[in-house]
């Protein structure tokens, strides 16, 4: 018999795309997916349940249904359809705590996983150079998707020690990005010209967003208890990221920052300024050690850092100008007829 | 040949350009060894350049007689060629278009006395025409001489080489086509930028003198523990420099978390190799085969009175020396000379330094009483002498976590150091030599 898998956040994109991808693996029984919301795309093989895991109903679905797995995916980044911060936090931390409670009591139950995020990490100048699973932050993050986060992760270890016959997999993964979906970073080196913090450099890694839907796919059939940072491979430099997507850079003073970004943002997408702890990260930047998901995980992301951030460059649109700098080159370099070193 | 003075050479200053060819006509290419010798470039150009500066001369055969009607000038280029050809026939024996000696033996006065140098006032109101023509047909090939000839003079003998070097290292840059490692190292930035600037000061204005830089392992972790002083700590950056100029590698200090709070001080510092001191971040560098270095009198050393001089403070918790010795890696104690009298610390502004978020806010004899003038170094000789290593690897992982040990340890460090210091002091002549 295969594995009968219960998806939260289905209407989400990310629910969405992962309840999919699962439904269609032959090892896979059934996939249930559950959303406040009807989803916006066809599911595929997957069936949707209305329902909301803020409710006991849902501890209804997981015992009538067998469910087996559970995949917590809809712990949110941003207000977005939300509709403002408190409802993200009920939606968010309540949600879990809830369906947390559901799963204690669902004896059929063997594993959960829980789709937390790197920012549980916050960003600092204090941060080692690169998170291992057991540091933790070193500036608590004291409100918004960081502080939810954190919340959720104690809930999950709180799980896990009262259910230590299940399997936990909490999932902490770096910044996504893709040409395809819409993450902060993206919109962030959507804008143009991009404001940079001015005398900081941040280091940069990224996961691409397929690989965060095929994490929580093998993280799902494979059933390794742990916490695990997901990451790509190598760092860039946050400048040398906007650089390699061919960006305009505008220098900002930290302090002007918020302001700058709110104006430009307001202007060019319509969307509110960046949070603090965007703010921390743009700033400063994160590391994350990836040997765990490697050694015990046992996954390996098909994009590195650089890969995932050139895969995104496909959706900008290509710079009008050539660099200066690069004109002169190509001048230069074809006068000269000596190959480059 | 009444009105024959007229004799519009060439292409009337475009020799070759106004015929929509590459190759100068023929006649303008004959007139080039008489137009270099009144031109004011260089002989060494190249010799499709030599056409253009025969320039001047057509121009002023062309303009010699001020009674020239427009009617050449209208004409296309090539026609005018061979109007030359055919007006200057008679004057000179060859009936081809290759005139030679055209401009020289003509037997009239005005053409004659005109014709060796252009002159201004001869060319008169043609001269707007002809200049704007010039500087049209101008661009690529001379540019490229010029840069190619200012290359030479620049980089020398293998100039091309260097620029092309030069431009790839400014293209890498702009489209950030380099890597930077984990903690955000970028080498190129490093050997090229932060050294170079270095190292005037470090060679120059300190006249650093290192020793025993052979205690420092070729390859696999070590950790250095330099004593820490100068108020600023140039300390560290000049023992970065010292220890890549005689061994090659790169030194990775590990910073308070004040200088990665600091901006361009904590962007240039992970930029150059720096970490945060952690436990976490020395024992991951050492792990990893890294050559880190610490200064674990941290702002006491630096922020000390100048009173004090070269008297250690205390040495941190002990946390380098357990971080060495899980990993297992030797300990090379460093004494730095000189650092000391950089920047005499006399007195400090507690209240502002609190206010501020700063360990301290020094003065010194000359900061802030000479204003940014007072935040040049004092330039006393340094001496940087790496000590023997200290073995670590002796020990069994678990005695990272026995405290007296890793006491002992340090303290055998700190002696050394210490002792080290005061022998480099007696043999020191004086601060500044």
């Amino acid at each position: 018999m295969g594995r009968i898998i219960l998806v939260t956040g289905v209407s989400n994109d990310l629910g969405g795309r992962f309840a999919r991808r699962i439904a269609s693996d032959p090892e896979v029984d059934r996939v249930i997916g559950v959303d406040v919301v009807p989803p916006r795309r066809d599911l595929g093989a997957v069936r949707f349940v209305r329902a909301d895991i803020r409710n006991p109903v849902i501890a209804k679905v997981i015992a009538g249904e067998d469910v087996d797995t559970v995949v917590h995916t809809s712990v949110v980044a941003s207000a977005g359809q939300l509709g403002g911060r408190t409802s993200m936090k009920e939606h968010n931390v309540i949600g879990t705590m809830q369906l947390l409670a559901a799963c204690q009591r669902a004896p059929g139950l063997e594993r959960l996983v829980v789709k937390s995020s790197a920012e549980v990490y916050g960003a600092s100048n204090r941060d080692p150079a690169m998170f291992t699973e057991e540091m933790s932050a070193r500036r608590q993050p004291r409100g918004g998707y960081g502080k939810d986060v954190l919340e959720v992760e104690g809930y999950v270890r709180g799980f896990s020690r009262r259910r230590p016959d299940m399997t936990v997999t909490l999932l902490r993964n770096a910044t996504t990005l893709s040409s395809y979906t819409r993450s902060p970073l993206a919109d962030y080196f959507r804008l143009s010209p991009v404001p940079k913090v001015l005398g900081y450099d941040a280091r940069v890694q990224l996961l691409h967003y397929d690989d965060l839907v095929a994490v929580l796919h093998h993280a799902a059939l494979a059933g390794v208890h742990g916490t695990f940072n997901v990451a790509g491979d190598g760092v860039l430099a946050m400048s040398q990221a906007i650089r390699k997507l061919g960006r305009g850079m505008v220098p900002v003073p930290a302090l002007a920052m918020a302001t700058a970004g709110t104006l430009v943002r307001q202007a060019r997408l319509g969307l509110s300024g960046f949070s603090s702890e965007q703010l921390q990260l743009l700033t400063y930047g994160r590391g994350l050690d990836t040997t765990r998901m490697r050694a015990v995980l046992g996954f390996e992301p098909r994009y590195t850092t650089e890969q995932a951030l050139t895969e995104f460059a496909t959706s900008l649109p290509r710079p009008l100008a050539t660099h200066p700098v690069l004109a002169a080159d190509q001048l230069l370099s074809g006068a000269l007829g000596s190959p480059h070193g | 040949m009444a009105d024959a003075e007229i004799i519009p050479l060439g292409t009337r200053g475009r020799p070759g350009r106004g015929t929509g060819r590459d190759k100068p006509s023929s006649s303008s290419r004959s007139l080039a060894p008489g137009g270099q010798r009144s031109a004011p470039a260089p002989s060494d150009r190249a010799p499709d350049e030599v056409v253009d500066a025969a320039a001047p001369v057509d121009q002023v055969v062309v303009s010699a007689d001020p009674t020239v009607p427009e009617q050449g000038r209208a004409d296309d280029p090539a026609d005018v060629a061979e109007q030359v050809a055919d007006e200057s026939a008679p004057a000179v024996d060859a009936p081809d278009a290759e005139v030679t000696r055209l401009p020289v033996p003509e037997p009239e006065a005005a053409a004659d006395e005109e014709a060796p140098e252009p002159s201004s006032t001869v060319v008169g109101g043609s001269e707007p025409a002809t200049a704007g023509e010039r500087r049209r047909g101008l661009p690529l090939t001379e540019l490229l001489t010029a840069a190619r000839s200012a290359a030479h003079l620049v980089f020398g003998d293998d100039a091309e080489r260097k620029l092309a070097e030069l431009l790839a290292f400014a293209r890498r840059r702009v489209t950030g086509d380099y890597e930077i490692d984990e903690y955000g190292l970028d080498p190129e930035i490093t050997e090229r930028f932060l050294m170079e600037m270095v190292r005037p000061l470090a060679t120059k204005w300190f006249r650093v003198e290192v020793r025993g830089a052979e205690n420092i392992p070729t390859d696999g972790g070590a950790l250095v523990v330099a004593n820490h002083s100068g108020t600023i700590p140039l300390d560290g950056v000049i023992t970065m420099f010292s220890v890549k100029e005689t061994t090659g590698r790169n030194l990775r200090p590990l910073g308070a978390d004040l200088v990665f709070r600091l901006p361009f001080v904590g962007e240039l510092a992970r930029k150059g190799g720096a970490t945060l001191a952690c436990n976490e971040d020395a024992v991951r560098m050492l792990s990893h085969g890294e050559l880190a270095a610490v200064w674990p009198e941290g702002f006491k050393g630096i922020g000390k009175p100048y009173s004090e001089r070269y008297k250690l403070q205390r040495f941190g918790r002990g946390g380098f020396v357990s971080a060495a010795i899980r990993t297992g890696v030797p300990i090379v104690p460093c004494s730095i000379v000189g650092a000391e009298e950089i920047y005499p610390l006399v007195g400090n502004v507690p209240a502002l330094a609190r206010l501020l978020g700063l360990p301290y806010i020094p003065i010194t004899p000359f900061f802030p009483l000479l204003g940014p003038l007072g935040l040049v170094p004092l330039p006393s000789k340094w001496i940087i002498e790496f000590g023997e290593p200290i073995r670590t690897d002796s020990f069994d992982p678990g005695a990272a976590e026995d405290p007296m040990l890793v006491f002992n340890v340090t303290d055998q460090v700190r002696e050394t150091i210490q002792q080290t210091l005061y022998t480099l002091l007696m043999r020191r002549k004086s601060v500044f030599h």
